[in-house]
């Protein structure tokens, strides 16, 4: 670095988990969103967990108005935002009190000391002044006036005191950026892009990360500059992606990928919302957007949509997918393509809107009435969504069914690198309508056969209104298994539920076999097995490391697919000496595997609002081969 | 309304092979019937043509028809063929629906439909009961209604159906009934000539449940007292002598002797009024079967459509950012290289 001054040590370091806190309005969330895009341009390895409150703007000082942004940087391979930050910045002594707890010991504290008055102690709820009570004493601490330098930074330029003080983040950036040799020229850039609408917020944002940058190194605060070298990866091109983000991308795609028109019925609801946001941007893809008065016109709409032969979509949360639960048995019903997208909360009702939880695969699974199976698709990281919705389109389409897709808050939100997929190199996941008769009536006419189902897939003919000479009704009410028109009779009804689960359950030979990750030195099948699905994996991954490298030999497993399950995964279990399946829920998964295939799966579960920390997970399976 | 001549022949043509299985004397025969022969009117084509219905028992309409079809959920319909109609510009869809249907379970869904405008056309076969549950009191059931579960008589105060489409913006609003089968067809042609949502109530009698609920109106002999025939443009009158008609006063629709008033202060009927308070005012001039009940297009306004607007963003987009490329997308934010 050349601009390091001669009292600055440079250190290169392997790694750095910084935890970015403050107020819901003190604009952490793009900060800490800032410093990743940085990070990954510099080549990191990353992984971010964005943490924050239901309400926009709770009162301000408060605990519950703590809005937080974890970020894990490292010049290797790694799958989580980090267990405990190395490097806690603290805007306020709310942001203190609710975010010291998960710092490491011996970690840094970085304060912006202005908003340590009195009154923000109490409403913190500091009977004490903790940066001289003791309790910091366990770690390293930085007090930065920010407020102050910010507003003395921005003193020559036109802007009212109370807006300069809003620049107090660009100011953390900046002395963060410095502190870890972050290229400053991507968020400069980016200032002037994102605030192009007002010259003197460029000004004074521009102004505050100087400020912030220059005073890490001119302060005499700091011994040491650091350095995190750009992590091995596989050769191409990257760019950051948020799971939301790679979802709705992941929609666009698989519209050209099935050369169909892609539309989306959906209702607002945290966290899945920007899903709609981003494909609301892209139009010019033939992309229709509808925002629906609720959640059940936004899956009712989908439905009309795809009769009509668009690749139809609904985007929603927990609460949503209870509401949709009538139109996806009609959807299962009257055989048409849909893909649901639950991007998971914590529950039941409004519960922790936006904090992670992966307790709605009971109700992906069984969530309807009647005997009603429908596939699920889980994707395991933000990149992964992009795929998952592929996948998900892919079985919609081919076999006539709605698919849920499950992701979470924590995929939705968090961010990690992607190695952009050469876009001739995805499938080919287009289906053609049926545009002829397929049967005779009983006058020997040419007719059409609304069930008359293709013997491999079991998938019944799509054929749209549009095409003369199939014109046909479906509903919701038991059809007849081959001509499609209303059937009370009880032995075809037996003969149709059985051919929709034969449907559902043959797709196990239309999706790859569950692949067994083995540790690098065995030979055979480990006497442990833990098996995962959905956002779990980067956490599994992280703990099987290291067990592994404390000699413990064990095996894992990541479904993507929920249901059906893989062909082989009872031979994937079988003989195992202790199975464990880490969930986010009290233990849904463990359940279909123990009912499914008859294996003691023991749960590891938590419903904290936040994922595993690797951590956690050595710990519980430790435990659990020990007992 | 002008004089249709109506070919049975031509009617099998938009008649499905399914067997129509309403109550005997149902009035939903009437309608379907009157739907059928409309379409032996019109030229289209069956392939374009899509019914789409909720649950009820005017729901199992769309298994008569010979067209494309969804007999879908209680209440969703008008949500259902919303995103048809966004995604298919192209087809002719109609909603068909009972009171229970789009004024109870699925009353959210009519009125977004209608304040959209989308493409779509509404019919609510009003009978003032529910009838596939066997006789329960509807949300347009009278207060005091009598029913299995109201044995000391309904407390609900009723919807005006009309009030509630002209409420939700409703670009197009008629009344029919099910005794009329020339009338329905004009109602319904002009319904199906509109660009955007229609709405058209249909008294429609439920022999069984709610037997004669519409007698004091649209019976033969009742008619010319009760039924007032909206004709736009000219003053609204009407009586077997044509010695009523309707005047405005302070706001509200009244009925006077024209004998009683100048002839120049009847209301003259304007569907086509920017103001929705004509139409609001002619809704409210009966809803309790008792008075004289105006019937034919209360309104019928031209505004946006909603699909049309919807693929004009899409030409626009299309025109200012290009046609989408895949590749481009993906490399949209920031993106870097390793080697």
């Amino acid at each position: 670095m050349t601009n390091t001054a001669d009292h600055i040590d440079l250190t290169t370091i392997d790694q750095v988990v910084i935890r970015f806190a403050g107020d819901s309005g003190d604009g952490m969330q793009l900060t800490g969103d800032r410093f990743t895009s940085a990070s990954a341009l510099a080549g990191n390895d990353l992984a971010t967990l964005p943490d924050f409150p239901a309400e926009i703007r709770a009162p301000q000082g408060t605990l519950a108005g703590v809005s937080a942004f974890q970020v894990h940087i490292s010049d290797h391979d790694i799958h989580t935002p980090g267990d405990a930050p190395d490097v806690l910045v603290a805007m306020n002594p709310a942001a203190l009190r609710s975010e010291l707890e998960r710092l490491r010991s011996g970690g840094m504290v970085i304060l912006n000391e202005d908003a340590f008055d009195e009154r923000n102690l109490t409403k913190a709820g500091f009977t004490a002044d903790p940066r001289s009570d003791g309790s910091l004493d366990d770690y390293v601490v930085h007090q930065v006036p920010m407020t102050k330098l910010t507003v003395d930074a921005t003193s020559d330029l036109d802007v009212k005191k109370r807006d300069a003080e809003r620049s107090k983040n660009f100011f953390a950036l900046g002395l963060i950026s410095w502190m870890y040799s972050r290229p400053t020229d991507p968020t400069l850039d980016w200032i002037k892009t994102k605030f192009a609408k007002s010259e003197a917020v460029i000004a004074s944002n521009t102004a505050a990360f100087h400020a912030g940058h220059a005073f890490g190194e001119t302060a005499e605060m700091f011994a040491s500059q650091f350095k995190v070298a750009a992590a091995p990866q596989r050769p191409g091109e990257y760019t950051n992606i948020t799971g939301n983000v790679a979802t709705a991308w992941g929609m666009i795609a698989a519209g050209q990928l099935a050369k169909l028109p892609v539309f989306l019925g959906s209702y607002p609801i945290t966290p899945a919302s920007d899903i709609l946001h981003e494909l609301s941007r892209h139009k010019n893809f033939g992309v229709r957007t509808f925002q629906a008065e609720d959640e059940i016109a936004g899956v009712g709409a989908a439905l009309g949509a795809s009769f009509g032969g668009n690749l139809a979509y609904t985007t929603t949360s927990g609460p949503g997918v209870a509401l949709k639960g009538e139109t996806i048995g009609l959807a299962l019903s009257m055989e048409l393509p849909l893909v649901i997208i639950d991007v998971q909360r914590g529950g039941p009702s409004t519960g922790l809107p936006t904090k992670t939880e992966a307790s709605d695969l009971m109700m992906a699974m069984y969530g309807r009435h009647g005997e009603a199976p429908m596939p699920i698709v889980a994707a395991s990281t933000p990149a992964d969504c992009f795929d998952a919705v592929i996948e998900a389109s892919r079985l919609a389409l081919k076999y006539r069914t709605p698919v849920m897709l499950l992701t979470d808050g924590y995929l939705a939100n968090g961010a990690e690198p992607w190695l952009l997929p050469d876009v001739e190199s995805l499938p080919d996941i287009s289906v053609p309508f049926t545009t002829e008769p397929n049967a005779v009536d009983d006058e020997g006419e040419p007719a059409f056969a609304a069930y008359l189902r293709d013997e491999e897939t079991l998938a019944r003919p799509w054929a749209i209104p549009g095409t003369p000479g199939l014109e046909h009704r479906l509903g919701g009410l038991e059809k007849d298994a081959v001509t499609g028109n209303v059937s009370y009779d009880a032995t075809n009804h037996s003969v149709m539920t059985d051919v929709r689960q034969a449907k559902v359950d043959g797709i196990a030979n239309d999706i790859p076999e569950a692949v067994v990750d083995r540790s690098a030195d065995s030979a055979g099948d480990a006497p442990i097995l833990i098996v995962g699905w959905g956002s779990t994996r980067g956490s599994i991954t992280s703990a099987v490391e290291r067990l592994r490298s404390a000699g413990h030999h064990i095996d894992t497993v990541h479904l993507t697919h929920v249901n059906p399950f893989p062909k082989n995964l009872g031979e994937v279990l079988a003989g195992r000496e202790h199975i464990f399946v880490p969930e986010l829920n009290k233990g849904q998964l463990v359940r279909l595997l123990r009912a499914e295939y008859l294996v003691d799966a023991k749960p590891i579960s938590k419903v904290m609002g936040l994922p595993f920390t690797a951590a956690e997970l050595v710990d519980h399976i430790t435990e659990g081969i020990n007992r | 309304m002008t004089d249709i001549q109506l070919d049975p022949s031509k009617r099998g043509y938009w008649t499905s092979n399914q067997e129509v299985r309403w109550c005997p004397g149902c009035g939903d025969y009437g309608i379907l019937a009157a739907m059928q022969f409309l379409y032996t009117e019109l030229d289209v084509d069956r392939e374009n043509t899509v019914f789409i219905s909720g649950i009820g028992c005017a729901a199992r309409f769309p298994y008569y028809m010979s067209t494309y079809g969804l007999h879908t959920i209680h209440g969703r319909a008008p949500a259902i063929a919303t995103g048809l109609a966004v995604a298919r510009p192209d087809l002719d869809i109609w909603v068909i629906g009972g009171d229970g249907d789009m004024l109870s379970i699925g009353g959210n869904h009519l009125i977004h439909a209608l304040r959209r405008n989308v493409n779509v056309k509404i019919l609510l076969f009003n009978n003032q009961i529910y009838g596939l549950t066997k006789g329960q009191y509807s949300p347009t059931s009278e207060v005091g209604k009598i029913t299995k579960t109201s044995p000391m008589g309904s407390l609900d105060t009723p919807f005006n159906p009309i009030s509630v489409a002209v409420g939700a913006g409703a670009s197009f609003i008629a009344r029919t009934h099910d005794m009329d089968r020339k009338h329905m067809i004009e109602v319904f042609k002009r319904a199906h000539a509109h660009k955007g949502s229609s709405f058209v109530e249909i008294f429609q009698n439920c022999n069984v449940f709610n037997d004669g609920a519409f007698d004091s109106i649209v019976k033969r002999d009742a008619r010319a007292e009760m039924m007032i025939d909206l004709v736009h443009g000219e003053p609204i009158r009407f009586g077997a002598d044509n010695d009523k008609g309707v005047v405005l006063d302070k706001g509200a629709a009244k009925v006077v002797k024209v004998a009683d008033v100048d002839e120049s202060d009847l209301l003259v009927h304007d569907e086509r009024a920017d103001s929705p308070t004509h139409a609001f005012a002619l809704g409210l001039l009966a809803d309790d079967n008792q008075s004289p009940t105006p019937f034919g297009v209360f309104r019928d306004t031209t505004r946006p459509e909603y699909a049309e607007a919807a693929t004009s963003q899409l030409l626009a987009a299309n025109e200012a950012d290009g046609p989408g490329d895949l590749g481009a997308l993906l490399r949209s934010g920031a993106t870097w290289n390793v080697e």
